[in-house]
């Protein structure tokens, strides 16, 4: 005889599953709370009572009503229960606190106390379901790797000159490797070994054939690839940097294949201000003005070697093409007004370099020094051939020329800037770092924030209907089977909502597809099983062997038919685009979990109505 | 309730030339389609921008099209949205032009991009941006090509496991089915110019998962049968088996039809294209795991002796 029980533990185990899923979905009950955080630009600007007193006044003016008000860690958070609420204090808290503190809009999980301290946190939604801009930025690596080589071959040549060993070229192919020329086989010997040693991430051979003494470098494949992953990581460092100053804090930065960086940031106002600035290649570079030659001879001819020409409002000036200071050296920087009510930005060094600007600047005191401003653009462009690629331009303009009056020191400020809005935007990007490579955007998606609340409500809705003629359907057609599948189709998607809690994991509106898409796939397992007792009933099979025989043979088959869609599920996670990503995690966690609760769950709820008893009739519908 | 009260005897096998010639035609149909129409591939795949922009009233699109034209917008497309005050307007990327590269150039693609939205809203006064996308040519041709890529993978992948779990007939068999729903789907996505995006594509992806577990279910069925009735002939096995599992394939065919509707009415505009290649590939691989599948197996030669060495399998211990 068999009696379709479980063992006290598998039923234990039901249970605590279904308790601890129930924990977890509840945080996405609460919702959240709009709120703006406050915390100091730089470590030594103080979060504390002062600023709290501060922002309560403010907003008290301004008759702002906020819900709750939290001073922890040198930051400060303020919730608020509605949207304008929340932009129009911090709108005002910016204002009255002004340049040295960020006041980021936030969105802070209204998560009971006792939840949180379980670390039960709500899902995160994606940009589509809460608004916002999504940015695919290309980091141009090549032009790093190839001025790294550069950097090198001028140290060879260099260590080459010191040690008196004669060459005739020294070239970068386009390959990125180096080549030398040498006259003779001696000179040739005496390189290698000096290069192979000095110089070791590059592999070195000799190649002496028709009279010519070539050496030739090729950068090792891991320096390569170290050189590579350390520039885009300056590069999301910096991106990092810009979108705090921006006041976006829950913004997203990651890297995405070999030289892409994702940027998400939600529930942002601007998108054109934040696309300007996130993806600007923009840098000071300070140089001697030439005041040996006549620029006048020069334009329209050739520029002396070591110097270049460029238009300074109008009139031609001569630069020397030596760099007395970069924009990296830079660690501060603030806009203002100058003395003479023009645009300013004072800055602070301290990134390294600043011993030869004061060196230089003490050396040429009474001598003009130009301030220049280089910006690299980009441009997606197809060509005739429908390939793509990325074009690059430099910018250099010159943005002021000044007498050097006296020893500039470790603080200054620059003057000549032609709008308050260039000084603020300059200030930004010198204090966030330069890009270290030129990036592009090349793609964006923004969704605005009331499309995004459409989004979620019409995905709730079609969540809602299929689950619940689904759920009718069953009941019907199975009766007391059918209503036992629906109890597990429902615990189905508090497990699903649950797992992905825990895993942190965002939801969009592809993945609630895919939750609708597991209701209609999760529930072909029941119906597997109970077509199966229906059959083994009909062959005249008692009720409980029938039971039985239904979920042990249906079981290979369910994990068959998941298996490949699983594997689909998994080539669409490779795919990596956000979006279809979404829907294959949400489609993967739906497909697992409703194993379990297809076959694990609803056989629990069947033993414990009809096993270990003797039984004429089930309700199966038939 | 029941569908079936007793055990259906449909003679499917006996239909199956007539499938085939149906099949076979469908095919070469959704072939030519693709091949004259082409797919109308999407933003995702194509690169461009596309605006999504919402009127406070009913608005028409000819008027739209009008106002956009003459704000010298020419390539302009624009096309209704979910209702009637949502319109779409995509536009193609700049192709190279001799004439306006230097002028772009100055301005850089993002800047000028960022312009044409507000040229366009100064064209329409009274819109209001609800989504901007702009893909640039590098993205799209990358997910083109790892689109082309995951479809090859995900039938290598489902092909390699059927094969492991039952034998290589059944997987050349069921990778057939497939092939076939995924053509069928995208000919009349051609067909009728329904646009073709990235979450289509997820679509179909899911359609080759979800076809395979009709084509699971028979097959199991079919193995389990192969055992049991030792005397009947392949035709009658397969026959009976797809007989036998008929009202489950109808029910969870029918089950997730309807939430795939419930998708398609009430899940906006953003996943029409998703909801409707589902329920396509959903009628196309129920037909395709009933007929295609089983027949193709068949017709490959598939005897008793194929399957009966795995019978070492759990499935068949029985208490």
């Amino acid at each position: 005889m068999i009696f379709n029980r479980y063992p006290w533990w598998k039923n234990v185990l039901v249970v605590v599953i279904v308790f601890v899923a129930f924990l977890y979905a509840a945080p996405n009950l609460f919702g959240e709370d709009p709120s703006v955080q406050i915390s100091g630009s730089s470590p030594t600007i103080p979060v504390d009572a002062n600023t709290v007193n501060t922002v309560k006044q403010a907003l008290q003016t301004a008759e702002i009503k906020y819900k709750t008000i939290q001073l922890d860690n040198h930051s400060l958070l303020l919730r608020f229960s509605s949207n304008d609420a929340q932009l129009s204090a911090k709108e005002k808290i910016q204002h009255e606190l002004g340049d040295n503190y960020l006041v980021a809009l936030n969105t802070t999980p209204a998560t009971p106390a006792w939840l949180k301290s379980l670390g039960a946190m709500p899902m995160k939604l994606g940009l589509d379901l809460r608004g916002g801009v999504h940015l695919l930025l290309q980091v141009d690596v090549d032009s790093v790797l190839k001025q790294r080589i550069d950097g090198d071959a001028r140290n060879i040549s260099q260590v080459l000159r010191d040690n008196r060993i004669r060459y005739n070229g020294l070239t970068r192919d386009s390959a990125n490797n180096i080549i030398i020329n040498f006259r003779a086989q001696d000179a040739l010997d005496e390189a290698m070994h000096l290069v192979s040693l000095r110089f070791n991430e590059f592999t070195w051979t000799k190649n002496t054939n028709d009279g010519n003494f070539i050496l030739q470098g090729i950068l090792d494949p891991a320096a390569l690839q170290r050189a590579h992953q350390d520039t885009l990581d300056q590069a999301m460092n910096t991106l990092r940097n810009r979108v705090n100053e921006l006041g976006v804090s829950e913004a997203l930065v990651q890297q995405q294949g070999a030289s892409r960086v994702a940027v998400d940031l939600p529930g942002i106002q601007n998108a054109t201000e934040a696309k300007n600035i996130l993806g600007k290649t923009a840098t000071l570079e300070f140089h001697m003005v030439d005041t040996e030659h006549d620029v006048n001879n020069v334009v329209g001819g050739i520029a002396p070697p070591d110097t270049h020409l460029y238009n300074d409002h109008g009139r031609p000036v001569l630069l020397k093409n030596d760099i007395i200071l970069r924009g990296s050296s830079i660690i501060t920087a603030t806009s203002g007004m100058g003395e003479d009510g023009r645009s300013s930005v004072d800055v602070r060094l301290g990134g390294g370099g600043e011993g030869l600007f004061t060196k230089t600047t003490s050396e040429n005191i009474g001598k003009p020094m130009a301030v220049l401003y280089v910006e690299v653009k980009s441009e997606p462009k197809v060509d005739a051939n429908g390939v793509s690629t990325i074009d690059y331009h430099t910018d250099r303009r010159i943005i002021s020329v000044a007498t050097i009056q006296s020893t500039l020191g470790n603080s200054f400020q620059i003057t000549g800037l032609t709008s308050q809005d260039e000084a603020r935007t300059l200030a930004l990007l010198l204090r966030a770092g330069a890009l270290p490579a030129p990036v592009t955007i090349i793609e964006e998606r923004e969704v605005g924030p009331s499309l995004g609340k459409q989004n979620i409500h019409m995905g709730i809705m079609s969540v809602a209907v299929g689950f619940l003629l689904v759920v009718v359907f069953m009941a019907i057609y199975y009766s007391l089977f059918g209503i036992i599948a629906d109890i597990a189709l429902a615990m189905n998607l508090v497990l699903i909502v649950a797992l992905l809690s825990i895993l942190g994991a965002t939801l969009t509106l592809p993945g609630i597809a895919a939750m609708v898409l597991t209701v209609g796939m999760a529930v072909d397992a029941n119906v597997l099983i109970f077509e199966r007792i229906r059959e083994e009933l009909r062959n005249g099979m008692g009720v409980q062997a029938s039971i039985h025989a239904g979920y042990e043979r249906a079981f290979a088959t369910i994990v068959d038919a998941n298996v490949t869609t699983l594997i689909v599920a998994i080539v669409l996670f490779s795919l990596g685009s956000g979006a279809v990503k979404g829907f294959a995690v949400t489609l993967t966690i739906g497909l697992i979990t409703s194993m379990f609760t297809a076959i694990t769950g609803t056989r629990a709820i069947v033993n414990l109505i009809y096993g270990g008893r003797p039984v004429k009739k089930v309700a199966i519908g038939m | 309730m029941e569908f079936f009260k007793h055990n259906t005897q449909i003679d499917f096998m006996a239909q199956r030339n007539w499938a085939a010639l149906a099949s076979v035609i469908l095919f070469l149909l959704s072939i030519t389609s693709l091949v004259i129409n082409g797919l109308n591939w999407g933003l995702d795949f194509t690169g461009g921008t596309q605006i999504q922009l919402h009127f406070p009233t009913t608005i028409d699109v000819t008027q739209v099209r009008e106002s956009l034209q003459n704000a010298g917008f020419k390539e302009a497309v624009v096309q209704n949205y979910g209702t009637s005050q949502d319109v779409l307007v995509s536009l193609s990327l700049p192709k190279e032009d001799k004439n306006q590269s230097t002028q772009s150039s100055v301005a850089g693609v993002d800047a000028s991009k960022d312009v044409v939205v507000g040229q366009l809203l100064k064209a329409l006064p009274e819109a209001k941006v609800q989504q901007v996308d702009y893909i640039g040519p590098q993205v799209g041709q990358e997910l083109a090509t790892k689109g082309a890529l995951a479809i090859v993978f995900a039938l290598l992948g489902t092909m390699i496991y059927i094969a492991l779990r039952f034998e290589m007939r059944f997987a050349v068999g069921s990778t057939v089915a497939l092939i076939h729903d995924p053509i069928l789907i995208l000919g009349i996505f051609s067909y009728f110019h329904i646009e073709f995006n990235l979450v289509a594509l997820a679509a179909v992806l899911t359609v080759i998962g979800y076809s395979l577990n009709d084509t699971i279910v028979i097959f199991d069925r079919v193995r389990e049968n192969f055992r049991k009735l030792r005397k009947a002939s392949p035709v009658d096995v397969i026959n009976q088996s797809t007989n036998q599992t008929l009202s489950r394939t109808i029910m969870t065919s029918a089950l997730t039809l309807t939430v795939c509707c419930a998708l398609f009415f009430l899940g906006g505009s953003m996943i029409h294209g998703f909801a409707l290649a589902l329920i396509i590939g959903i009628v196309v691989g129920t037909y395709s795991s009933i007929y295609v599948a089983g027949s193709l197996a068949l017709g490959l030669g598939l005897t008793r002796q194929h399957l009966l060495p795995p019978s070492k399998e759990a499935l068949d211990e029985r208490p």
